[in-house]
């Protein structure tokens, strides 16, 4: 076969990361038009889906590629949520000189915030980049290397855990992140006099008794338990596509690689995949670090984002099984699988305030933001089921039983007068122990949408087995 | 005998579990090109060995040497980059990947590029990645299951995912190669055609071959030294033709004549 | 150290369930929790709580529609099924729309809905004993009186521990069953489904609720009885001791004495092998969920008697607290029964010391330590035995 040359392979390599960059701005600026009356609501969903597809893949990547079982993933969330808020908060005083808690649309860019008009009220024209936006980005990695870091340190001890025993310590170990920043870090400051004031790096007293002197360090100022209030709204669909569809093409092009297939090799058998020449355990903390810097800068994405209030306490278990649960049902190992379940469960709990009919849109005059697209959605995903599954009349049986049931589910909801998104951990729940019984491979299994059906043969005998006759 | 570089010493080597003696006082020595069996009853501690050989666990006492490299204790997975592959006795293939994959995947120790070039996708990464499918196609020609290659590896019937196995081991380009009972569960035609790979094999790469079997005849009529445990113990080694008719061995399968 | 029994007590039910099944069930804290909100349920039933003051109260002092209307459902659900089971599934299987369908577990359903109806009626049963042990009315004025407010606790706590057995059961026969021959990682993930399930389903309004409630005291709590160092300790502290100290002496005597005990320690050795020796493998494995969760459930009474606050089912502090225990069954050795009891007791100590002399707000932090030290050097505990992989 040929062999590639260096700058042909930069070339193609190149070719999706700008592809990424341009779909990123896109988003930022083309869409916004489109969206129209109650386009801020949709666009704070779209972020949402982004920040919680990057968790979902970046989870894949240890769950699914090498089969461990990590449950404190919202633990990175938080170490690298915190780490970007505290160098954009206190670093805004240092590098850029301004007021600290002044809103993005003063200090971010063009690329950083929800507006789209290049002037400000009084006048001014917005730069498209300004310094904030590259304090910002230099947050978010810092925050992605801390938490890749952390996820290194609780990896190299923890990965030669059996996996009952990996899941407790992730799980233990996301309660105590979440405790310690809790009980360890310190109020706020609010003005750039305290904050150049206050020492940047103080001597580590985490655990010893604090005398009446000692003064919290910078780095320990993020709010204890009352939260992280005052961060700067620097996310924006631009940065969270660009690093959305950058952790997806990562994981696409690891998982499509010979360190991709060591990795599943991993899931699929230790024992044999070490006797192949594989470290797996070098290769199990890799998965697990590579997948913790991408929920850190998830996390930092998710701290600026307007409207939310950073607080450890939301980042704690319950986080976690959010992301399993949307790692599960888009199928362990599948990239686009988590990316799916991703919008799923977080268009969910929206469609659940309010559930929209699904067949009959127009029948009781209500709903009626979601009409075109209900039908529509239904015939592609009707079709897209027919044409992928194996076997199609059960599938579709499936959709349509899935279709009368939230009808029904509706229906049921409004004469009884419940609020359905109450039960949205109840139906999660069931959802995976059904899915776990009846279905284990979720949605769409190891493989990945766009994958070419494999070719069917005659009889599946499981590996191993001791069949009288041989085909 | 002709002189032919030893590739594997194995001398003294001791194993106990608790207190089960697995494996006493065990040696070996494989010479490159050797064709080479390794018998004994169920239960004598033949898996031990091999186990001992690839890293599994390590050895009480004894020493094992690799190419003139002491590998006692090492994990597997660098005993394998230094040259030593195996089977499993019961087949351990990746299932839900494909016969290729598998394949490919055993070319993952020889690989040179680093993760960070595979995300690149430098010149040198995808380079390396059209070689390990080259040589991994070129394998599964070999071994005749190239027409199966996109098929899922648990989709096999038996007799190919021993040899799938075999070609995956193989993929690793090892000095020697260690195959736990290659011909198990298979018909007598099956068994004829797994002898002439396994001889074909260590002909066209010229590699040490130990196998483990319980079919005696393929056995004698392949190896060209076999050694015999009985309860970890070594009681026999040699030649075909003397090992077949050494009273110990004969005893250890058969029992004593009641007289 | 009442807590570290507590912590003991909870840590059997998971060893137990790891002993035998070889999985960790993730569900087990939330039994504990439930335990303590029935707990509350039947105090409410039996009067002691003030009507005025709380939802669930006013629910439940009623008893009779609410609870009455429930066991109704079920009796009709366990014919439905039953029904389905032998007339529509067999016809479903011959015309040919088998396969998966076929294989869902309608026998297993059918079954557990009927003896979920025979035991829900024991357990009304047992709380309109309590009642009468107090000589209360439905909603009535708190009663008093020494004796006869110990003995009635004595019924909530055996009401408490039957319903949760009973929970257990069903968790068991429903979520856990179909998954036995599935690779762990499935399992692991239901049995987290099955904690979500239990922690949300507990918030809903027409169970426990989210508002926090207090737990009626059954002893007289004003005064400590003594004092060993500059540690009190309280009157609920001896009797939940006690009563811990009890339960464990009672199942170390069944699993150690008699025949059903030897049964289980059998199926955790080889299933296979049990099953081969004509030990009835299913039952012996519900038995042992439903004994977990029975002891998961006492601890929660227990609990609850100490710490009068309850929160909602999905608050953080009971998850930890389901963890800490684990920690201790894993610490202790899993797998193994008296490493439980002795992890529970470690494990309280490490915390209550640490808290005690090092730093309050750490005490979680102390545990985990002490989880991820035993991990690396000695993963099967301080009484585990290894074991080896087959390779």
């Amino acid at each position: 076969m040929e062999r590639v040359g260096g700058l042909a392979a930069m070339v193609r390599s190149a070719l999706p990361l700008l592809g990424v960059v341009g779909l990123a701005v896109l988003m930022q600026f083309g869409l916004k038009p489109l969206l129209g009356e109650g386009g801020s609501f949709y666009s704070k969903l779209l972020l949402d889906i982004g920040i919680n597809a990057m968790l979902a893949v970046s989870l894949t990547m240890v769950n699914g590629f090498t089969g461990q079982f990590s449950i404190g993933h919202a633990a990175f969330m938080a170490v690298g949520a915190y780490t970007a808020a505290i160098l954009t908060y206190y670093g805004s005083a240092y590098a850029v000189g301004g007021e600290v808690f002044a809103d993005a649309g003063v200090q971010g860019g063009l690329v950083s915030t929800m507006l789209t008009e290049r002037v400000r009220e009084d006048g001014v024209a917005v730069a498209w980049v300004t310094r904030s936006d590259l304090l910002f980005a230099g947050a978010l990695f810092a925050g992605g290397l801390v938490a890749a870091v952390c996820g290194w340190v609780v990896g190299l001890p923890s990965l030669r855990l059996k996996g009952d025993y990996l899941a407790i310590v992730t799980l233990g170990f996301g309660e105590v992140v979440r405790v310690l920043i809790q009980s360890q870090t310190a109020d706020v400051l609010y003005t750039v006099e305290e904050i150049k004031e206050a020492p940047v790096v103080g001597v580590a007293q985490m655990f010893a008794t604090r005398s009446e002197e000692w003064v919290a360090p910078l780095w320990l100022r993020a709010g204890g338990s009352l939260g992280f209030s005052g961060l700067p709204f620097y996310t924006s669909l631009f940065w969270v596509f660009l690093w959305c569809g950058l952790t997806m093409v990562v994981a696409y092009r690891i998982k499509n690689s010979t360190y991709g297939r060591a990795f599943l090799s991993i899931r699929e058998d230790e024992i044999a995949a070490e006797a192949m020449g594989v470290n797996t355990t070098r290769y199990k903390v890799r998965a697990f670090v590579l997948a913790a810097f991408f929920a850190g800068v998830a996390g930092g994405l998710f701290a600026h984002t307007s409207g939310v209030q950073l607080n450890a306490g939301e980042l704690g278990f319950v986080k976690s099984f959010d992301i399993i649960i949307m790692v599960v049902l888009g199928g362990l190992g599948s990239i686009s699988g988590a990316a799916l379940a991703a919008v799923i469960v977080t268009l969910l709990p929206e469609a659940l305030r309010d559930p929209p009919s699904l067949l009959f849109p127009m029948g009781e005059g209500d709903g009626a933001s979601f009409f075109p697209w209900s039908l529509i959605v239904l015939g592609v995903v009707g079709t897209a089921v027919w044409w992928r599954a194996e076997r199609k009349v059960r599938a579709v049986l499936v959709l349509l039983v899935t279709v009368l049931a939230w009808e029904a589910l509706r229906y049921g909801a409004r004469k009884a007068q419940v609020d359905l998104s109450d039960y949205r951990n109840v139906m999660y729940a069931l959802a995976l122990i059904l899915m776990m019984i009846l279905r284990p491979r979720g949605l769409l299994g190891v493989g990945e949408v766009w994958d070419r059906r494999k070719p069917k043969v005659g009889t599946q005998p499981k590996v191993g087995t001791r069949p009288g006759a041989t085909l | 005998m002709s002189e032919r570089e030893v590739i594997l010493e194995v001398g003294g080597v001791s194993k106990s579990f608790g207190g089960l003696k697995a494996v006493q006082d065990f040696g070996l020595t494989l010479a490159k090109g050797d064709l080479q069996g390794l018998i004994g009853p169920n239960g004598a501690g033949k898996t031990t060995v091999f186990n001992l050989l690839t890293g599994v666990y390590g050895p009480d006492v004894g020493d094992i040497r690799l190419g003139g490299v002491r590998i006692n204790g090492l994990r597997p997975h660098r005993i394998n980059g230094l040259g030593l592959a195996r089977t499993f006795q019961n087949i351990r293939l990746f299932g839900e990947l494909s016969v290729l994959d598998n394949v490919k995947l055993a070319r993952h120790v020889r690989v040179r590029h680093s993760m960070l070039a595979s995300v690149l996708r430098t010149a040198g990464s995808v380079n390396e990645e059209t070689e390990i499918e080259d040589r991994a196609m070129e394998l599964l020609r070999l071994f005749d299951l190239a027409d199966r290659a996109h098929e899922d590896a648990r989709s096999l019937p038996y007799g190919d995912q021993r040899r799938l196995e075999i070609a995956r081991a193989m993929a690793t380009d090892p000095k020697v190669l260690l195959l736990d009972e290659p011909a198990a569960g298979m018909n007598p035609q099956e068994k004829v055609e797994v002898a002439g790979l396994i001889r074909r094999v260590r002909d066209e790469f010229g590699m040490a071959v130990l196998l483990i079997e319980h079919d005696m005849g393929l056995v004698m009529k392949i190896c060209e030294k076999i050694t015999v445990l009985d309860y970890g113990k070594v009681i026999a080694s040699g030649a075909p033709g003397v090992v077949r008719n050494d009273p110990k061995v004969i005893e250890a399968y058969l029992g004593v004549e009641d007289t | 150290m009442a807590v570290g029994s507590l912590y003991a007590l909870i840590a059997l039910g998971y060893t137990m369930v790891y002993g035998i099944l070889k999985f960790i069930n993730f569900a087990h804290s939330d039994i504990f929790v439930l335990g303590a909100w029935v707990s509350f349920s039947a105090a409410a039933c039996v009067g002691f709580v003030d009507v005025d003051t709380s939802v669930a109260g006013v629910q439940m002092a009623g008893v009779a529609p609410w609870v009455r209307w429930l066991l109704w459902v079920v009796a009709a659900a366990t014919v439905l099924m039953a029904l389905y089971e032998r007339v529509v599934r067999p016809k479903l299987v011959a015309g040919g729309l088998g396969g998966r369908w076929a294989g869902l577990p309608a026998t297993d359903v059918s079954r557990t809905l009927a003896i979920v109806t025979a035991w829900g009626s024991v357990s009304l049963l047992l709380i309109f004993v309590a009642r009468a042990l107090v000589g209360a009315e439905a909603g009535g004025a708190m009663p008093k009186g020494g004796v006869g407010r110990v003995l009635a606790g004595g019924v909530i706590l055996l009401a408490a521990m039957a319903t949760c057995g009973l929970v257990g059961f069903c968790l068991e026969r429903l979520a856990y069953k179909p998954l036995r021959k599935a690779p762990r990682l499935n399992v692991l993930i239901t049995a987290i489904g099955v904690s979500l399930l239990l922690q949300n389903l507990g918030q809903a309004n027409w169970m426990f609720g989210t508002r926090p409630e207090g737990m009626p005291k059954l002893l007289p709590n004003s005064d400590p009885l003594f004092s060993i160092g500059n540690v009190k300790v309280w009157p609920v502290d001896v009797m939940a001791g006690l009563t811990a100290i009890a339960l464990m002496v009672g199942l170390d005597v069944l699993v150690f004495k008699t025949k059903l005990g030897r049964a289980m320690r059998a199926v955790s050795f080889s299933e296979r092998n049990a099953a081969l020796m004509g030990i009835p493998v299913d039952k012996v494995i519900s038995f042992t969920f439903v004994l977990g969760a029975s002891l998961a459930a006492a601890a929660g009474f227990l609990y609850s008697q100490k710490y009068a606050g309850l929160n909602q089912t999905g608050a953080s502090g009971w998850v930890l607290l389901g963890l800490k225990a684990f920690v201790a069954a894993v610490v202790g050795g899993i797998g193994n029964i008296r490493g439980a009891m002795l992890g529970g007791l470690l494990i309280a100590g490490l915390e209550f010391f640490g808290a005690q002399y090092i730093s309050t707000e750490l005490r979680d932090v102390y545990v985990f330590a002490a989880l991820i030290v035993v991990l690396l050097f000695r993963p099967s505990g301080i009484l585990g035995k290894s074991v080896v992989e087959k390779v």
